[in-house]
């Protein structure tokens, strides 16, 4: 069928509508209170650029020739101050922290998101809670930590009361992108699995929390995020012990407890540039992985 | 079947009891926090502890006035604030309507990059480059409240822009478009309709700002000086309550330990009212748009 | 004495031709509506006389148009058009704001800031509006407290208090019940007076009613353009008597 108003090529028109540069300096030219405000979003965008820009090339100019081999090695001492021993312990402590607030986490999403009848007072105040806790500073969970599970538990200064102290930090992360994954699952689904005769449980389980899968995954992955950064929540629960630790009964500290340490004792500033290198590396690689697996549940959807 | 029905109710039940965890934590947080550190103000008295001026663990007899150090906690979040504040909304407001698609595409990733940044990296570069910057331009050591102004600020632009952001891009378009009609500019519709049907998103970024400010320790304890004074200028050293905490707590016994644990439930009170405040704020938004 | 000249206009969103080699004039103090079945490029052609259409992206357009003889697209400041030619929303759209402030808005924009005359401003134009009695002691109370109509007219008032020389209403009425609609309709022939009225209509009786004149387009076309009486007692096209019978549409 022969179109006659086809256009062959769009681009080819000369559109009389276009905004100029000189309409909009006429414009301005009246206006110069218009134009400040214009120069100054922009400055501002700039500056929060800049900032982010500056802090990261900053550090990297500075830390980068100090990733020494020296920097890595297995064992540490005063001379190579390796964060190896920091960076596995590091690994350890996130481990422990996921294994206690991942499923608590999820389970508590479960339940908002599959079983709680809409409008249930119980769940405004689980929310009113969860949103507290993620406003709670970690000095504060630090605090806390050393109180129950350091003192009162006896567990001493240990990764794992490290760990306990860190899951209950994290909760409210996991619960809420545990949730909004679920709740992104169509309706559809759960009829469909209704209707094929399964249970609330298997449904949950063979449906629901699979389709999830990739927004729960890019939560916990956030969390991790958070876990490798923290500082202030561990001094006074997993401590600050050097080395390798032989149990999570055991004192160790992370990379970010060994980074203080050593910007506080101010004799290692080189070795302190490449660990941040490490640090930033490890936080910047962990959000962009959990972006990217969220993107990929968002263009899935769509 | 029956065996079926009893997993379904047994689960349910466990789904239940994770549910509650973060009210039981909140409950023995409170409880912990409390219960070790309220009997130490008691002993120390209410109105020593909050309103004096001395903080001297070690003297005899030992004197645990924290009155400096929520002021200083105050003057380095209003430092923070007076930074962070408007470069933060400025930039939102570009992201939300002036950004070109392709730079937002670098842009938006790059602000939520700022807050993936550690606390300990942020006062490290502190520490190594705005102290010495203070030091040599304005005087003093550099470790001072500016200095920790400077890296809160910067640390709490991720919140403002992030939330301001996405409460302007819930403004109805019509609004905007209702200003242009009347031939108003594109910056004074945006500045003069858009901005303030926000305010309340705005204002609950700003406030979350505050709570992160408030709290945030391991920056600021290497870059402030930690004096136990009210700085009398910028480039004058201040201690914060967090900062307060984390410096002594690795020695502290007895009475002293209890008062550091007492300074965290002041910052926990702080924190519960901005928290408050916020949800205060949210539903008062909710009611005005629903 | 003709306000718009428009000559051999195409409009492009995207890929799609949106209106085709659209001619005609419009004239001054008249009220001239554009119907025509949903999708026909009427409110299209609308937007295009104050630029409103500038914020769609993707948006082309080719020809000429032309406000008093001037070239709306050329280098006649944006801003000053608009205040020019006001416009009126399908959807009322009031500022979250007090209706005081609502009506004070535009003269503010372009430089007004004496107490005494932005009063003089919002109660003109409330008058003009023919809702001064309804709102004169609710100034200071939210204009989204207020109804639809009310909203509407006081979106009119609001266009009002620039003086504009043309009122651009997007189906202005087509969200309102029959009595809001009848006391704006009124409005427009007391208001055509003193202004040029170009308006967009689903509602064939209402173009009957009130305009001077009417264009009628379909499928970004302009079939057929003469002033109201002859368009509905005896039109040239096919096209448009199917139209206006409800054959179609």
């Amino acid at each position: 069928m022969a179109d006659n108003n086809a256009v062959t090529d769009i681009k080819e028109i000369k559109a009389i509508n276009k905004v100029t540069f000189k309409q909009r300096m006429i414009s301005y030219k009246r206006r110069p209170l218009s134009l400040v405000m214009l120069i100054l979003v922009a400055v501002a965008a700039f500056l929060s650029a800049a900032a982010l820009i500056f802090l990261i090339v900053y550090i990297l100019v500075k830390g980068v020739p100090n990733l020494t081999p020296d920097l890595f090695a297995w064992e540490y001492n005063s001379d190579n101050v390796s964060c190896m021993p920091a960076i596995i312990n590091t690994v350890i402590i996130t481990f422990l922290t996921l294994l206690i607030a991942v499923p608590f986490g999820i389970g508590a999403a479960i339940y908002l998101a599959e079983y709680a009848k809409k409008g249930n007072k119980l769940v405004k105040v689980i929310r009113t809670m969860a949103e507290t806790l993620s406003g709670i500073p970690s000095i504060v969970y630090g605090l806390f930590g050393m109180m129950c599970f350091v003192t009162a538990l006896h567990w001493n200064l240990s990764l794992l009361a490290g760990g306990f102290t860190l899951a209950i930090m994290v909760l409210p992360t996991i619960m809420r992108t545990t949730e909004e994954a679920l709740l992104t699952v169509p309706d559809s689904y759960r009829e469909g699995s209704y209707g094929l005769g399964a249970g609330k449980l298997r449904t949950i389980i063979k449906i629901i929390l699979p389709s999830a899968m990739p927004g729960i995954l890019a939560g916990i992955i956030l969390a991790v995020g958070r876990i490798v950064g923290e500082t202030a929540a561990l001094i006074y629960t997993a401590g600050s012990a050097t080395g390798t630790v032989s149990g999570v009964m055991d004192s160790g500290r992370t990379l970010a407890i060994h980074m203080y340490v050593l910007a506080n004792e101010g004799l290692y500033t080189n070795q302190a540039w490449g660990t941040a290198v490490v640090l930033l590396v490890l936080v910047f690689g962990i959000n962009t992985l959990s972006a990217f697996i969220a993107k990929k549940l968002g263009s899935k959807k769509g | 079947m029956r065996i079926n029905r009893l997993k379904e109710k047994a689960m349910q039940g466990v789904f239940f009891l994770t549910a509650i965890t973060s009210i039981a934590a909140v409950v023995i947080i409170c409880i912990f926090l409390f219960y070790n550190g309220v009997p130490a103000m008691a002993k120390i008295g209410f109105g020593e502890f909050l309103g004096g001026q001395q903080w001297s663990p070690r003297n005899v007899p030992a004197s645990y006035g924290i009155f400096n150090m929520i002021i200083g906690s105050i003057y380095v979040t209003a430092g923070a604030l007076v930074i962070g504040v408007p470069i933060g909304i400025l930039t939102a407001v570009f992201l939300a309507r002036f950004c070109p698609k392709s730079l937002y595409k670098v842009l938006k990733p790059a602000t939520e990059l700022l807050a993936g940044i550690p606390s300990i990296v942020y006062g490290f570069f502190g520490l190594m480059v705005i102290v010495p910057f203070i030091r040599e331009h304005f005087g003093g050591s550099g470790s001072s409240l500016l200095a920790a102004s400077i890296v809160l600020g910067i640390m709490i632009l991720p919140t403002i822009i992030g939330i301001s952001e996405s409460a302007l891009r819930a403004v109805p378009e019509s609004y905007y478009e209702g200003a242009l009609a009347l031939g108003a500019t594109k910056e004074r519709s945006v500045f003069k309709t858009i901005l303030p049907a926000s305010k309340s998103g705005v204002l609950a970024g700003v406030v979350l700002g505050i709570g992160r400010a408030i709290g945030e320790t391991m920056a600021v304890v290497l870059i402030e000086g930690n004096q136990v004074q009210i700085p009398a200028s910028l480039t004058d050293g201040v201690r914060t309550l967090t900062a307060n905490i984390v410096l002594e707590m690795g020695y502290s016994t007895g009475l002293h330990r209890e008062a550091l644990i007492a300074t965290g439930v002041v910052l926990f009170v702080f924190i519960l009212l901005i928290t408050l405040s916020m949800q205060a704020i949210k539903s008062r938004s909710e009611k005005h748009n629903g | 004495m003709d306000k718009f000249t428009i000559e051999d206009m195409n409009l492009y969103y995207g890929k799609f031709h949106a209106l085709k080699n659209v001619s005609l004039n419009m004239q001054e103090n008249k009220i001239t509506a554009f119907i025509g079945p949903s999708g026909c490029g009427k409110s299209t052609l609308l937007k295009s006389l104050n630029r409103m259409n500038d914020l769609v992206e993707g948006c082309k357009i080719t020809g000429s148009l032309k406000l008093d003889g001037e070239d709306i697209y050329g280098n006649m400041d944006v801003n000053v058009l608009r205040k020019r030619v006001g416009m009126v929303f399908q959807k009322a759209n009031p500022f979250p704001m007090s209706v005081y402030d609502n009506i004070a808005f535009g003269p503010r924009t372009h430089g007004i800031k004496n107490k005494k005359q932005l009063d003089e401003i919002v109660e003109q134009s409330l008058r003009d509006a023919a809702i001064w009695d309804e709102l004169k002691d609710r100034l200071k109370k939210s204009a989204l407290g207020l109804s639809g109509g009310q909203q509407q007219r006081l979106c009119i008032a609001r266009a009002l208090a620039v003086k504009p020389e043309v009122l651009l209403m997007d189906e202005a009425t087509s969200a309102l019940d029959p009595i809001s609609t009848g006391k704006i309709e009124e409005l427009c022939l007391k208001l055509k007076k003193d202004y040029t009225i170009v308006m967009v209509t689903h509602n064939m009786q209402q173009a009957l009613r009130i305009s001077d004149y009417t264009a009628f387009f379909l499928l970004g076309e302009m079939i057929e353009y003469n002033d109201t009486d002859t368009i509905f007692s005896s039109p040239k096209e096919k096209k448009t008597e199917e139209y206006i019978t409800g054959r179609f549409g």
